[in-house]
């Protein structure tokens, strides 16, 4: 059993640390069950089932650190654990950066855990393949697809008197269709903890409704257009912006953060007044982690307040050195929307293009964060508030600040998963002015 | 410092190309732990017996066993200090079967004969429930079992056996060359990994393997604190399939020119010190005029673009759609593939795809599916002759046997096909890079790889650089900055107007090629010779934010 519960995990962890003698010490439990099916051409391809159970121990002299892992649980090996990693410690070259442990904190549990998705099996798993199959062959179209879910936990306890332990659950799904001419292709994307929000058909249909909608595509002259982003497309685009809301490599003087003559962004106004992203641990749509491996306990942030840069994470060494308190980035990001439905959206839309997914999102230049990518998986023109027929995909070089600036409108958030990191967020589908297209692709 | 900190503070420069995704989930261990041994050869063909039996109990019609420790040492300095140094294992056995036609896979730490047999059972029962919903069952092409054997990467120097004290002291005095002569960041680190995997199948198979593999890098940046501008220019070394010889500076594995350039050994610190001039030019460099230019392209740079726009396209399993949900499809086909005259470059195009090749990244002497490794052509003379194919997929391309190019990132993931080393075979004709510049009137030469996209079909497709040098007739005139090119893989190959000798050839290569879901990293090479492509669409990328 790779899983123990809170009383079971604590008793484990404080066994393990009664052995310690180092400065400092901490001790850290973490387990996942869980598995996956692909799929592919209507039948399935590969599948997987998983179990792991193990614990770290990081052991501290003064500013010298170390850690040693093990997956045997007997008091021998336990012991002998503690020991390794003390006498790699020993050894460790000194970091200066390090930081003390932190002691013990008050914090709120949060809902990540949903007793159904830890119940899902092999069965369940193929089961719900199964039926998003059947809409497939349904509609004539060729499915190929994904499903995981994970049942995790972890816990930390140090010398200090932290403890934390979170358990959660997650289930990812996405689908993509094409027809049988190779000419039109759609996906859905669906990430939860709770598999009961789950409906691999109602995705698998929207999947199948972009395929044959898209099929047998327009060419239109690259430039500048009015896009709406659908949440997934939003996601993919913004990820890769989220990750640099941090204070040393904007005070360092190499991320989009910094502000020329030296120093960060903190408190300009860098987009659009609609724009309001944070983090939030409680909210019910995403609940996530309330607590960090640093022994910070995680509550609500707000990156962009009404456009202006407002909060960006300080690492305990980086708020140290720059006398400010220690702001912890956030495992989770959400960003307000609108009340518009995306039909909405669209019918407000005299001239654009509908976006249904971006992909393979690199960057070009971090100082302005250029990305480029490309559509896929359903690309229309809209005309006075229609979608009057698909498009060829595109490639962009935008930028996400750019992009944030240029907001026309927003609609109704939801919940979105990233198409490369899997990651869940919560991200309303957006109306954007002047996004640069800079070449046609084939690729369907 | 957590792992994820340590992952956040490596990931400098190319961010996640830096570190395979099989690390990740790695635990730390000790360095003498990663020297010893691990478990005996002869304990783990009593587990996999053990294994088969059970699988083979329950239902299974093959199985294979695959008990793995992989090890991986990061040692990561940053300007005049340590950042982090991690050993990492991850011990554990991976189980496929085929019971009821279909695939099962199941894998745990518990690698004790119960711990085992119970795995092999989980992976019968996943290929039975997937079984339900599987349309035909699965082909897997004849393999003669080879009985017991082993395989070792030809290493001169183990990489792990080296001190971390040494390890430190280069990357510290590296580090001071930067800082002294004016760059404002250097990042640096030197990665070492060692898969040591044993295999067993019921055709009779049980191979021990020791696979080596190292990368030492840096970045560096300079920052104008006044205009807010910053440039970056990485190591011009390669992730290799070599011990720590790789780092034995040798005047005879060195080429001259505008920068030096490396092939199988690598001087760091004189890198570095080039590396510093040419960051410091790269900031006061010209931002490009867009336009078409004749792109010449150092093997540094070209692996990535042959690696995006070659070696993706022809894989297999892409071309037949088994990626389409995650890394996409690809523009060839099974009709472009027998028609025997699908012109995918220019006449001087010749692509191989090799498993054997010495210090390539690629090379093992049997795949994750007990098939011996091997050499053959996918483009030859600009025509495609042929894909990537492993033995469930040998019997579509009509094959009697596989490639031998099926790989797991870790004992915790199902093998399936990965990309061999894929490489451009140099000009036949002898022709220096000087030559070929000779003729250029208006072109842009390229070292050093940096942004890359391209489409899920692999049309389209746009990459940057590290350091771009403008050509005007014939000449070399100065850096410029801002560079990328756009075009279309058929298009472009076809625009191959030369390809420098094999005195010019290198590899070039990446520990984290992406694919699959759940998504695993491979580690692979790509050499050429440099080329010459002419009348690429070259863009500006400068904005204002």
């Amino acid at each position: 059993m790779a899983l123990l519960n809170k009383e079971d995990a604590k008793a484990l962890l404080q066994k393990v640390l009664a052995y310690s003698t180092a400065d400092e010490c901490e001790v850290s439990l973490t387990g996942v069950e869980g598995g996956n099916i692909r799929y592919a051409r209507n039948s399935v391809s590969t599948a997987g089932d998983t179990s792991t159970l193990s614990l770290a121990v990081r052991s501290v002299y003064g500013k010298k650190a170390a850690f040693a892992t093990i997956n045997e649980f007997d008091d021998v090996s336990l012991k002998k654990v503690v020991k390794r990693s003390e006498e790699l410690a020993q050894l460790a070259p000194e970091n200066p950066e390090y930081m003390p442990m932190r002691g013990a904190i008050e914090y709120k549990e949060s809902k990540t855990y949903v007793a159904s998705t830890a119940a899902i099996t092999p069965d369940s798993r193929a089961e719900a393949v199964a039926k998003s199959i059947k809409v497939t062959k349904e509609n004539k179209l060729e499915a190929a697809g994904f499903i995981e879910n994970k049942n995790t936990f972890s816990a930390v306890l140090n010398s200090k008197g932290f403890f934390g332990y979170n358990k959660s659950t997650d289930v990812i799904f996405s689908v993509t269709t094409r027809n049988q001419e190779g000419t039109g292709s759609g996906y859905a994307a669906r990430g939860f903890n709770d598999v009961n929000k789950l409906d691999t058909v109602a995705a698998t249909r929207i999947a199948a409704q972009k395929a044959n909608g898209s099929a047998n595509a327009k060419a239109i002259e690259p430039g500048k257009y009015t896009v709406i982003l659908e949440p997934v497309a939003a996601t993919y685009m913004l990820e890769n912006m989220f990750r640099g809301l941090d204070a040393r490599s904007a005070d360092e003087g190499r991320s989009f953060m910094s502000k020329p003559g030296g120093g960060n962004r903190m408190g300009e106004q860098l987009m659009d007044e609609k724009v309001n992203i944070y983090s939030d641990p409680f909210h019910p749509d995403l609940p996530d982690n309330t607590w960090n491996s640093e022994g910070f306990a995680l509550d609500r942030v707000n990156w962009i307040e009404k456009g202006m840069v407002k909060n960006l994470s300080y690492s305990q060494f980086w708020a140290q050195k720059k006398n400010v308190a220690a702001g912890p980035f956030a495992s989770n990001i959400i960003m307000d929307g609108g009340t518009a439905t995306l039909e909405e959206l669209i019918k407000g839309t005299e001239r654009g293009i509908l976006v249904s997914k971006l992909w393979y999102i690199r960057l070009v230049d971090a100082q302005s964060l250029l990305l480029t990518g490309l559509t896929r998986d359903g690309t229309f023109y809209i005309e006075n508030g229609q979608i009057k027929y698909p498009i060829k995909n595109m490639r962009f070089n935008e930028s996400p600040v750019i992009m944030l600036n240029n907001v026309d409108a927003l609609g109704k958030v939801e919940r979105s998963i990233s198409v490369e990191s899997n990651r869940s967020y919560l991200i309303p589908p957006m109306r954007i002015r002047d996004f640069t297209f800079t070449s046609l692709s084939d690729a369907v | 410092m957590n792992r994820k900190d340590f992952l956040r503070n490596t990931a400098f420069g190319a961010g996640a190309f830096m570190i395979p995704r099989s690390m990740l989930h790695a635990t730390p261990i000790e360095i003498q732990a990663a020297l010893n041994g691990g478990m005996d050869v002869a304990t783990k063909k009593i587990l996999a017996d053990v294994a088969l039996a059970a699988a083979k109990a329950k239902g299974a019609t093959y199985t294979d066993v695959r008990i793995g420790r992989y090890l991986n040492q990061f040692v990561v300095t940053r300007e005049t200090r340590v950042q982090n140094v991690a050993n990492t294992e991850s011990f554990g056995v991976g189980i496929r079967v085929i019971a009821n036609g279909s695939w099962g896979f199941a894998s745990s730490n518990n690698v004790t004969k119960e711990g085992v047999a119970k795995t092999a059972e989980r992976a019968v029962a996943v290929a039975k429930a997937n079984a339900k919903i599987l349309d035909a069952p699965v082909q897997l092409a004849p393999q003669k079992g080879y009985g017991e054997v082993s395989w070792k990467t030809p290493i001169e120097k183990n990489a792990f056996e080296v001190p971390v004290k040494e390890k430190v002291e280069l990357l510290l005095a590296a580090n001071a060359v930067a800082m002294k002569g004016g760059v404002n960041f250097v990042n640096s680190a030197i990665l070492a990994v060692n898969e040591q995997k044993y295999f067993a199948s019921s055709d009779g198979s049980y191979i021990d393997q020791d696979i080596h593999r190292m990368f030492p890098n840096f970045n560096l940046t300079k920052i104008d604190v006044a205009t807010g501008k910053f440039e970056s220019i990485k190591s011009l070394s390669s992730p290799v399939g070599m011990g720590y010889e790789y780092l034995n500076a040798d005047p005879s594995e060195k080429l001259g020119g505008v920068v030096t350039r490396y092939k199988n050994r690598y001087d760091m610190m004189e890198d570095i010190a080039n590396a510093t001039e040419g960051v410091k030019q790269k900031i006061k460099a010209k931002s490009v005029e867009p336009g078409k230019y004749d792109l010449i392209l150092d093997p540094s740079h070209l692996m990535l673009t042959i690696h995006e726009s070659v070696a993706h396209p022809t894989e297999l399993d892409r071309v037949l759609g088994y990626e389409a949900n995650y890394a996409g499809t690809s523009f060839l086909s099974l009709e472009k593939l027998h028609s025997n005259k699908f012109n995918f470059g220019s006449k001087l195009v010749n692509i191989v795809a090799d498993k054997l090749q010495y210090g390539s990244l690629g090379a093992v002497g049997y795949d994750d599916e007990g098939v011996g490794t091997k050499k053959w052509d996918i483009i030859k003379d600009g025509i495609l002759v042929n894909f990537q194919a492993i033995r469930d997929q040998a019997h579509m391309l009509g094959m009697k046997e596989s490639h031998g190019c099926c790989y797991a990132q870790s004992w915790n993931d199902v093998q399936f096909q990965r990309m061999p080393n894929v490489s451009l075979q140099p000009g036949k004709e002898k022709l220096s890079v000087d030559d070929m510049i000779k003729n250029v009137e208006k072109g842009i030469y390229i070292i050093g790889d940096g942004s890359f996209s391209i489409d899920q079909q692999r049309y389209n497709f746009q990459f940057g650089g590290q350091s771009f040098y403008e050509v005007k007739n014939g000449k070399i005139v100065g850096m410029l900055k801002d560079v990328a090119y756009q075009s279309n893989t058929q298009e472009f190959w076809n625009s191959c107007a030369a390809i420098a000798d094999e005195s010019d050839y290198r590899m070039g290569g990446a520990f984290n090629d992406g694919k699959g879901q759940p998504g695993q990293s491979n580690a692979v090479s790509h050499g050429s010779s440099t080329t010459r492509f002419n009348g690429v669409n070259v863009i500006n990328t400068a904005r204002k934010i």
